[in-house]
């Protein structure tokens, strides 16, 4: 008979060895003489695991991790091609993980279980079923949907998805041309939930855009997709192709006589163009500096057109609510924070992944119970959440359930769902230097308080932590942070000041140390 | 072992290259991105001709060029190597192996080993950020980079040179 055997092909799986492994298999396979057929699925988003081996059984899956090239000997002498053996690495029937079995997976439901490139797999598992849905509806009808749903924008600025797209829906376009771009720029760090939707499931992006596509009478859309995430356009550009093929893309969509086209582009490192504004811009084919506004791009955006710009997730959460009804998404959740958000569990964690929940747990339980506390095994000391430009969240704070509202009024932003842990080796005052440096990088240069005053935040952070005169320069910092919230164009200089802030009132140990070991070595 | 392919300027391939794109809307970035590709970084010659083709001034293109940290106008190693610098990285000891990574190879950010083999870029977030540190060489990425599997990959790259030779 013949074994088949699933091996991931995400980046990180990758990054941890997974395609030496899966050609390892084929080879020892061969050499035992043992029958296999090796799968390439996406990722169950485990990572700590990783490579996750799973072998297909009448019970289910069983997986063996993390496989590391020199056990790919012990596993065959152990058989785990029958599944259910004893080997040190079996971690049993997949899907009973508890880290896995306790989420809630709307959006990545076929996240590791599908192979991302296969259509016929995509539909096996519920695939284009709100396209279909969708095909019957009018506009209004599918825009109201998205509405109930309670949808809000996950890029991080949580804007209530149906509104815009009702926005554009009753717009006019003077060159009668709508735009649906697709924000793939996911360049916060600790994200990588966007990633994971373009390699392991890129269908899902597809259909989801062409449900907003149908929605507001638009016939072309972009996801604009960042340089850095190489594979996610390989595997975006092979499942648009293979949609063409189907015509699930194109002038007659499933027969139906409704038109829609769908292109990849690819950034150019600039995490400036993650700014819905400057992302236009780059896709004009121009420097990615950020747009006044009003107008908002719903009204003036790609080339002058009615544009929604929405966030991956977003998108991704689109088929769910036209397969399942937007009463589904709605009726989980906290507040005005409905349906789940793919939070990311990263930096100094024991089992870092993906993992998917209502909004409502606490942050506290998404770092322990699921994240198992940091890899070093020191005390967690602070966490970012929401990207490098959200704030460190100190101890007092890891109770705030996770919701949009819940953690504004803790001077916090929930962003894209990632979360950066870091344990107690931490040097706040360090952490809070790189926000302003990155924000010198990174910073597109229209406006001033975020063109100059980064690169002044990083001088009075460096005076500081040299111990020069720390009273007077933290409150040049603080005036310094509050100009740069009150006066700039967007979220990147506006923003920036939240790590810094949150680091000097939670950690102010960190900032004022050195100010006493100067105070001695002068008196030395 | 993923390397860039150099191939020497050639102005006949820039313009094919040109031509099949830019009747696309907003094509500088595409066309920008092909030339690189093909020739791992954007000569100025290819500036003027990008610049007539889109009927954009050469200074309209150089300042989109160098407002992408993507897109380089000299000539890199035959492996670029990009180190994450990002917070999610830095939370598992990234700040030690960029120091590292420019001690041991002897350059900084934006510069070429001596040898023409390395160049070495820092990066902000390879979406790896569960088993940082994190680098990308080529477009391949490497999780859980501590020094010694630094000189490991680094080693590896020496290897591929000298069978290339």
């Amino acid at each position: 008979m013949t074994f088949r055997i699933h091996v991931p092909s995400d980046t990180t799986a990758k990054a941890r060895g997974a395609d030496r492994i899966a050609r390892l298999i084929e080879i020892v396979a061969e050499e035992h003489k043992v029958d296999v057929e090796v799968r390439r699925n996406g990722t169950r988003g485990l990572y700590w695991l990783e490579t996750l081996v799973e072998v297909d059984t009448d019970a289910g899956r069983y997986g063996f991790g993390p496989v590391k090239e020199g056990d790919i000997e012990s596993l065959f002498a152990a058989e785990f091609y029958k599944g259910n053996v004893d080997h040190p690495l079996a971690v049993g029937l997949v899907e009973e993980i508890p880290y896995l079995k306790r989420q809630e997976r709307f959006t990545f439901s076929r996240l590791g279980i599908t192979d991302p490139l296969s259509l016929e797999d995509y539909q096996a598992k519920d695939g284009f079923k709100g396209l279909e849905n969708a095909i019957k509806l009018s506009s209004q009808e599918i825009v109201d949907a998205v509405k109930e749903s309670g949808l809000r924008g996950r890029g991080g600025a949580a804007f209530p998805t149906g509104i815009k797209w009702q926005t554009v829906l009753d717009v006019e376009s003077p060159k009668n041309q709508k735009y649906i771009v697709c924000n793939a720029d996911e360049g916060d760090s600790g994200t990588f939930a966007d990633r994971l939707v373009m390699e392991c499931d890129p269908f899902m992006l597809i259909e989801g855009m062409t449900i907003a596509g149908l929605a507001v009478g638009a016939t072309q859309g972009y996801i604009y997709c960042r340089s850095e995430y190489p594979l996610s356009i390989e595997n975006l550009n092979s499942a648009i192709q293979t949609a063409y093929d189907n015509n699930l893309l194109g002038a007659d969509i499933l027969g139906s006589g409704k038109h829609f086209d769908l292109e990849v582009r690819m950034g150019a490192g600039a995490y400036i163009c993650g700014e819905e504004t400057s992302l236009l811009e780059s896709l004009e084919g121009k420097r990615g500096l950020v747009r006044a506004k009003p107008p908002l791009p719903a009204i003036v955006g790609l080339f002058g057109q009615p544009t929604v710009v929405n966030n991956v997730l977003s998108l991704a959460a689109v088929p769910f609510i036209l397969d399942k009804g937007a009463k589904a998404y709605a009726d989980v959740g906290i507040g005005r924070s409905r349906g789940t958000l793919p939070f990311q569990v990263a930096g100094n964690v024991k089992f870092g992944g993906l993992v998917e929940l209502a909004f409502g747990p606490t942050l506290k339980e998404l770092m322990f119970e699921f994240g198992g506390g940091t890899r070093s095994g020191r005390p967690l000391r602070a966490v970012q959440v929401g990207g490098p430009l959200g704030a460190y969240l100190h101890e007092s704070q890891w109770d705030t359930p996770l919701g949009y509202e819940e953690f504004s009024q803790k001077e916090a932003v929930l962003g894209h769902g990632g979360v950066v842990m870091f344990d107690d080796t931490v040097d706040m005052s360090e952490q809070a230097r790189f926000s302003m440096e990155f924000c010198v990088a990174e910073s597109c240069g229209k406006c001033t308080p975020c063109r100059i005053g980064s690169t002044r935040g990083v001088e009075v952070i460096d005076r500081i932590r040299a111990g020069q005169n720390v009273d007077a320069n933290l409150e040049l910092l603080s005036d310094l942070c509050e100009t740069m919230l009150d006066g700039s164009l967007c979220a990147m200089g506006g923003m920036t000041p939240f790590p810094v802030q949150s680091a000097v009132k939670h950690f102010p140990e960190d900032f004022v140390k050195n100010a006493a070991s100067a105070t001695q070595a002068k008196e030395v | 072992m993923t390397t860039l392919k150099a191939v020497a300027w050639e102005p006949v391939t820039a313009q094919a290259i040109i031509d099949e794109l830019k009747s696309k809307p907003g094509a500088l970035l595409p066309i920008l991105h092909a030339i690189q590709d093909r020739f791992s970084y954007i000569p100025d010659e290819a500036v003027s001709l990008i610049a007539q083709a889109l009927k954009l001034t050469r200074a309209e293109v150089h300042g989109v060029i160098s407002f992408y940290h993507h897109f380089r106008t000299h000539q890199p190693g035959r492996h670029v190597v990009e180190v994450c610098r990002a917070e999610a990285c830095q939370a598992l000891g990234a700040r030690a192996l960029e120091a590292h990574a420019k001690a041991s190879l002897g350059v900084d950010y934006h510069q070429t080993t001596p040898d023409r083999n390395i160049t070495l870029e820092p990066v902000y977030c390879l979406g790896n950020c569960s088993c940082g540190p994190s680098i990308r060489v080529g477009d391949d990425i490497h999780a859980d980079v501590d020094a010694a599997r630094f000189d490991e990959l680094v080693e590896s790259l020496q290897t591929d040179r000298v069978e290339i030779l």
